[in-house]
Parts: structure tokens; sequence; C-alpha cells
């Protein structure tokens, strides 16, 4: 147990997707702007990864991974070269899946996070947290907590940039420092503040 | 002089650059540069990604039905990331292990789909080829600049090779640790836009709240 609560806190804190990996920037300087497109984000980035990284962990394991189609009676294949297509795939349709489902059975959740759902195909973090969770090899309980630990993170820093954001809008910004270049120092510093947690072990 | 084909192709370079002002490619522009050799390697493996994938996409552009095109083109790039990678873990294993993830992540690097979305599915092979290149070198620009900053004044080397003479072996210079961590990267692309932005003034943006009416230097 503490084994996964460890591996949560570093999800979310030490190895911060958005800070430390620079995964998913594009969508978290774009739509940062306001603090509840940043939360409606950052809630459907949870959902999906919480869903496609045990997913992709089953996938791996039991058809991909080399002597991983032993089940099947054919031990000697090595599919992983296939790895980088079939994630993104099941990327793309778990989140058109999702989409659906939440169409048909909450529309209200399917209202707030509707648009947001087919840009997360395309959000490196989606991605990142596979490839990461195949790297470090993390068996399926891991990849569950890691998936829900590094979405959470994500989301956390998107949505304290959102507060920042929104509050720097009435500051005096030097004119060549407008918009992009203002956030890239603000991000800068707020991954200075999360490399405090460097080194934390429970 | 200024044809289409040289205004394709240099326009990215600097008055259209995909990662100062488009905001597309940034992820992995962050993550690789704390070394040349990783940023110069990464360069070539999205230039042969963009410009494949560009050529590809506009070959079949008629063909694609619109509703299931992101799905097509993700295929297509997800295919070339794959080669690439292969490629990488055949002929350079050392800097493909530095280099991790990113590689696969090339897929989805907002570049590739941007301009695929963007320009290839709309323009002829060749000039989608050329679109391809030219963001390529613009993206390529800004990742040697950051990767050649960082490791020059975080470990004081040049592609692996001591440039300035390290404290620790006798010389003058101290490494600044920070610019082999994260946070120094982004200091960096911000001052870096800073910059260009004081250079091309028209890539300016407009403020989103704006006190006074009159511009700054004419209230003083």
């Amino acid at each position: 147990m503490e084994a996964y609560l460890s591996l949560f806190v570093r999800s979310v804190f030490v190895e911060n997707l958005a800070l430390a990996f620079f995964l998913g920037m594009c969508t978290f300087l774009a739509i940062s702007n306001k603090i509840e497109t940043a939360i409606g984000l950052g809630v459907a980035v949870v959902v999906v990864q919480v869903i496609t990284v045990p997913v992709n962990n089953l996938i791996f394991h039991y058809l991909l991974s080399e002597g991983a189609l032993a089940w099947a009676g054919v031990a000697e294949i090595d599919l992983s070269f296939l790895g980088l297509i079939t994630y993104i795939g099941v990327i793309a349709a778990m989140v058109q899946i999702l989409e659906m489902t939440l169409d048909r059975y909450f529309p209200a959740l399917y209202n707030a996070l509707g648009i947001f759902l087919p840009l997360i195909t395309v959000n490196c973090a989606i991605l990142g947290g596979t490839l990461f969770m195949v790297e470090r090899d993390y068996a399926f309980g891991e990849s569950v907590v890691y998936g829900l630990g590094s979405g959470f993170g994500w989301a956390l820093a998107i949505t304290a940039l959102a507060g920042l954001r929104e509050k720097l809008k009435y500051s005096d910004v030097p004119d060549g420092l407008q918009g992009l270049g203002i956030t890239f120092i603000t991000v800068g510093l707020m991954s200075l503040g999360f490399m405090a947690f460097s080194g934390i072990q429970l | 002089m200024a044809g289409p084909t040289t205004k394709v192709l240099f326009d990215p370079l600097v008055n259209n650059n995909p990662i100062t002002l488009q905001i597309l490619g940034i992820c992995s522009a962050l993550a690789v540069t704390t070394t040349l050799k990783g940023s110069l390697l990464m360069c070539l493996a999205l230039t042969a990604v963009l410009v494949f994938a560009n050529g590809t996409i506009s070959m079949i552009r008629h063909h694609i039905p619109g509703n299931i095109r992101i799905i097509v083109q993700m295929t297509i790039i997800a295919s070339l990331v794959i080669v690439t990678d292969q490629f990488l873990k055949a002929f350079a294993a050392e800097t493909s292990k530095q280099l991790s993830v990113f590689v696969g992540l090339i897929i989805t690097n907002c570049i590739v789909l941007g301009r695929a979305e963007a320009f290839a599915t709309k323009n002829p092979i060749g000039l989608s080829m050329l679109d391809g290149l030219g963001n390529a070198m613009g993206y390529s620009l800004i990742l040697i600049i950051v990767g050649t900053l960082r490791e020059l004044l975080g470990s004081g080397s040049l592609l692996g090779y001591p440039v300035l003479p390290l404290s620790t072996a006798g010389g003058w210079f101290h490494p600044i640790g920070i610019m082999l961590l994260p946070p120094s990267a982004f200091f960096i692309i911000g001052l870096l836009i800073w910059g260009l932005r004081t250079w091309k003034t028209e890539q300016v943006e407009k403020p989103q709240y704006q006190i006074h009416q009159v511009h700054r230097t004419e209230v003083i």
C-alpha cells in the first residue's frame, strides 16, 4: 500500500508530467486563460489517463512485449515495435468511446468536457504517460495508480497556471513578453517551485 | 526571388516560427535540449517525420474522407515515427536511450499534425514537403540555440567536448547547475520569444486587459 501511495505522490509532485517532463505543453499553454476551462480540461485528462494507461498496460503485457503471446502458443514473437501505433490507436479509440458514453448517459458532464475530449487525443501527456509506464515496466496495479497520479498532477499544474494567468493579465508586461513570453517565464517559476518536491520519499 | 517556394521554405524560420509564434511542438523542445547532441538528433528525427508525413498526407489528400482524416493522419505519422525510432535504436542506441520516450512522442508533437492539417491537406506534394522542411528548420533553429546554451552554460561543453575549462578541473568556469534542470528551458525560450518579438514587433500579442487606452510611452 505504501508503495502505491509513494508512487502517487511521486507522479503528482516530483515527476509532474507538465512541469518536470514538459508533456502536454501545447494545450497547457493554449488553454490556461480561464480557471473554469482549465479545470474542465484537467478533469478530462485525469479520466482519460486513468483509463488508457491501465488498458495499454494490459495490451503491452498480454500482446506486445517479448514472449507475451505465450498464451496463444507463439512464445517467440516480439511485437514491441508495434507499440507506438497501438497506443495511439487505443488512446484515440478510448477518447471516442468515452465521448459517446458521456453523450449517452451523462449529458451534463458531456457538455462540460465535450470540446476538450477530441483535443486530448493529441495531448502528449496521455501518450507520454503510457510510454513512461512501458519504459518503467509498471505492473497493472501500479499503472492504475500512475495514471491517476500523473493525470492529477497535470490537472493541478494547469489549474494553478490558469489562476496565475487570470491575475497576471492586470499586470504591466513589457510588449515583447506579452502573452506567450510571460507565460513561459511563469511556468518556469512554477517548475522551479515544484522542484522543491524532488527527493521526497514516503 | 521571394516566390511562393522561398516563402514557404523560409517563413517558418523567423517570421512564422512554429515554436515561438504558432505554439506548436513545445514539449520536446524543452525536454531534449539539455545536451546539444540530443537536440540535433531530435531535429533530424522530427525533420524526417515532418517532411514525409506532409508529403504522404498531401499525396492522398483527395482520397481521405473528411470525418476520419485525423485518424488517417495519426496512422501515417505513427508509422513514420516507428520507422524513425527503430532506425535510431539501430544506429544511435546511446542517444536514443537518452531521448527516452520523446522520439515516440513525435506522434503527438503538434507540429506534425498541425502542419498536416493546416497545410498538407490543401497543397500539392512538392510545396507540402517544402513546408515540412521549413517548419522543421524553424523548430531545429530554436532547439539548437536552446541546446547550445544549456549544454555550454550547464556543463561547459559542446557535443560532449569541453569548451569552457571547468573550475573542478582547475579552470575558471563554474557550471550553472540550473541550466540542466527543467525550469531553465522555460526561461530560455521565454527570453528568446522576448528577443524575437522586440526585433519583429508585428508578432507582439495584444494585451488582454488595458488600464489606459493610450500607449505607455505617451502617458509618461
